[in-house]
């Protein structure tokens, strides 16, 4: 029976899966979108992977995204760890002499300065959406168009458009401006990824010393129009590695793979968890002004985690049977 | 006469001890919660910073357990801040609140006006009574100040860093309850036994990080989401280039020269910033200096949207990084803010400092300097 690490990312837009071999190459992976129903659709990614696989065994588990801790209490996770860490451990196993990486994801942007293959230095978007992967959604979606033709599109345009990118809402009202001046869609769509580049360059990357081997990362990094326009302000080449899209959890499944040599166990509770009836309850706990959401799992009606309290009154209460810790 | 204040970390123990030494009945305001957040916002111009939406939220919440009259310091700094007595007064009297305002401005040429509000305030005209209770009350907030540094030293060290918190909230619950100078320091004094009695881990190895930026986000706990806590469980240890009693220190016990700190700041700042540019601005420059040059591991900077001094600071902060080598993150919040990618950020900053510190480590095994 074969052996592999599985990585997990639990993304605000999509929930990636992967089984990694013992030399760190992808076996098999699923991005499947979030739809705000994590479990379930974690559930579904190891259902998917259980089937399109031999049978195999599990000698580590990485959790990351900001479903993590979520994620970690379904799965038995060895180590959670955020995103950062997670995308440059990643990215390192592509290009071990990676400088920046650029990641464009869901709802987060964010880029990171490696020197020596240590992280150094990085930023995410802090207080807005606009440079990232859900305004491009919206905006394909306004064009009607499907988000893997967009980049594509872009890459056809001849003429520059110039289009206003600093809001998600006002690049749309600029946009739906310049289509009613007549100029051409795939212009328009250029204009959108350079507006985009813009945003982030301007933004996430403020102040940032961007070097070569630059590598472009998330779901967004599909998108050769944005690849493009990345390219063109850089006036470098930009690498995408092939798993682009799932590196989140290839990250993490690397540092599950290490963790588990050093502590000689997985936590990992078995790929059967994919059949267990996971609920989660919430309530409003109403013993002081904060009125927290306390959010409850229960697995099969025992209570398997509870967190979202500021003063952990709730944590505590189910800490002393289980020994979880909750951040 | 029921007085109230708006909220600032601990300011509101050291503002209890004083006004109730003075003899008046004192207000204070609810724990700052998410309630108080949406009242202020609800009532607050939309794009003020952070801080004016927790006071206006601060009063409405004290009127409503009674108090009549608040206090206010203001200030003539190029800062936004100089409004908020304005504009609150307005507001509060739109929604129709009768209350009594009172600002302690800088006496700006006319100090017998301040004397006479702070007269008014303390309801006394006993100035010396006044002065030995400011120096009770300065004493307090020495004291309560302590205890936080107290908490932030042993919470990274300790086996159970939760039991620092535990005993920190049960001191801000017991010390509403009491009266006067005398059982507030009790009270404080109880806090920090048990705090020494937290059992730490020996030499478990922290990361050292200086928090830098606007005053009131780096002071109020609610407000910065209890950024000392988070790190403090990530294992760092958090300095704060801002603190109660420093403000005090600087601005009413050293007079128009200022405080020894506060003036070594300007100084750092110069090679990168020479002028005044609102609030704290300039400060939040000197700060990342020292800080760099006393070797901490990394330096965080804390900023409610808009904050306009900050943001010029904001913008010097990388020339900083660079020049010391030292990393430097900005948290920007304000209502909007979500936890998880604050939580998120702070869990990357601290690997990245982790890593970092690794690293050194190992050349300093291998070239032995």
């Amino acid at each position: 029976m074969k052996s592999y690490y599985l990585g997990i990312d639990v993304g605000s837009v999509s929930t990636n899966v992967v089984l990694l071999d013992e030399d760190n190459k992808v076996v098999s992976k699923k991005y499947l979108r979030t739809q705000g129903k994590p479990i379930r659709v974690l559930q579904k990614g190891l259902r998917e992977l259980r089937q399109e696989n031999d049978e195999f065994r599990i000698k580590g588990v990485g959790t990351t995204g900001s479903g993590r801790y979520l994620a970690s209490i379904i799965v038995g996770a060895d180590i959670v760890k955020n995103e950062i860490t997670s995308h440059a451990i990643a990215a390192l196993n592509y290009v071990p002499d990676v400088r920046t990486i650029l990641e464009i994801g869901g709802q987060d942007s964010k880029i990171i300065i490696l020197k020596d293959g240590i992280v150094t230095d990085f930023a995410m978007n802090t207080v807005c959406a606009a440079g990232t992967g859900s305004f491009l959604d919206r905006q394909a979606a306004r064009l009607g168009l499907d988000i893997q033709e967009f980049g594509r599109l872009a890459l056809k345009s001849k003429n520059p458009v110039r289009i206003a990118g600093r809001c998600a809402v006002f690049a749309e009202s600029d946009m739906i401006h310049k289509q009613q001046l007549g100029h051409n869609q795939e212009d328009i769509i250029n204009g959108l990824c350079d507006a985009l580049v813009r945003n982030y360059l301007n933004n996430v990357g403020k102040g940032k010393e961007i070097t070569g081997p630059i590598v472009f990362q998330g779901g967004v990094a599909a998108n050769v129009g944005i690849k493009r326009a990345f390219e063109n302000a850089l006036n470098t080449e930009v690498y995408v590695p092939e798993n682009h899209d799932v590196m989140g959890a290839i990250g993490s499944a690397i540092m599950a793979k290490e963790k588990v040599k050093k502590t000689g166990k997985t936590n990992f509770k078995g790929m059967d968890i994919s059949d267990i009836n996971y609920k989660v309850k919430g309530f409003e706990c109403s013993d002081c002004a904060n009125m927290c959401e306390v959010v409850e799992i229960y697995a099969d009606k025992k209570i398997v985690a509870r967190y979202g309290d500021k003063c952990g009154k709730w944590t505590n209460k189910l800490k002393n049977n289980n020994d979880e810790q909750l951040a | 006469m029921k007085i109230t204040f708006p909220h600032m970390g601990n300011v509101y123990v050291a503002a209890k001890a004083l006004l109730e030494d003075l003899g008046n009945e004192v207000i204070v305001p609810p724990k700052c919660s998410k309630k108080t957040l949406e009242l202020g916002t609800k009532y607050s111009p939309e794009t003020i910073c952070l801080p004016f939406k927790i006071n206006i939220g601060n009063y409405i919440e004290s009127i409503e357990k009674g108090a009549d009259t608040i206090l206010i310091t203001g200030s003539c700094g190029p800062c936004r801040f100089g409004y908020y007595s304005v504009i609150e007064k307005e507001i509060l009297h739109d929604l129709g609140y009768d209350v009594e305002i009172i600002v302690f401005d800088p006496p700006d040429g006319k100090p017998m006006e301040l004397v006479k509000r702070i007269m008014k305030a303390t309801n006394t005209k006993n100035v010396a009574k006044i002065l030995r209770s400011l120096v009770r009350g300065k004493k307090v907030l020495e004291k309560v100040d302590e205890l936080t540094d107290i908490a932030n030293k042993k919470r990274p060290r300790a086996i159970n860093g939760y039991e620092v918190d535990m005993i920190i909230d049960e001191f801000h619950r017991e010390v509403r309850k009491v009266y006067g100078v005398e059982q507030i320091i009790d009270k404080i004094k109880y806090a920090r036994e048990k705090l020494e009695n937290v059992e730490i881990e020996k030499n478990k190895e922290v990361y050292k990080v200086g928090i830098v930026g606007e005053i009131y986000t780096i002071i109020e706990p609610f407000v910065n989401l209890e950024i000392e806590r988070k790190l403090g469980h990530l294992g760092v240890e958090v300095d704060k280039s801002l603190t109660p009693t420093k403000w005090v220190k600087h601005h009413l016990f050293s007079g128009p020269i200022g405080s020894k700190e506060e003036n070594k700041k300007i100084e750092a700042a110069k090679p990168y910033l020479k002028a005044m540019v609102g609030g704290h601005g300039r400060e939040t420059v000197g700060s990342a200096v020292i800080y760099a040059e006393e070797g901490y591991d990394g330096i965080i900077q804390l900023l409610p949207l808009t904050c306009m001094p900050e943001i010029v600071a904001e913008s010097i902060l990388p020339a900083i990084q660079r020049d010391y080598g030292v990393p430097i993150m900005t948290l920007i919040v304000d209502e909007m803010t979500g936890e998880a990618g604050y939580l998120t950020r702070l869990e990357a900053f601290v690997d990245l400092l982790k890593k970092r510190k690794e690293d050194k480590n190992i050349e300093k095994l291998l070239f032995g300097n």
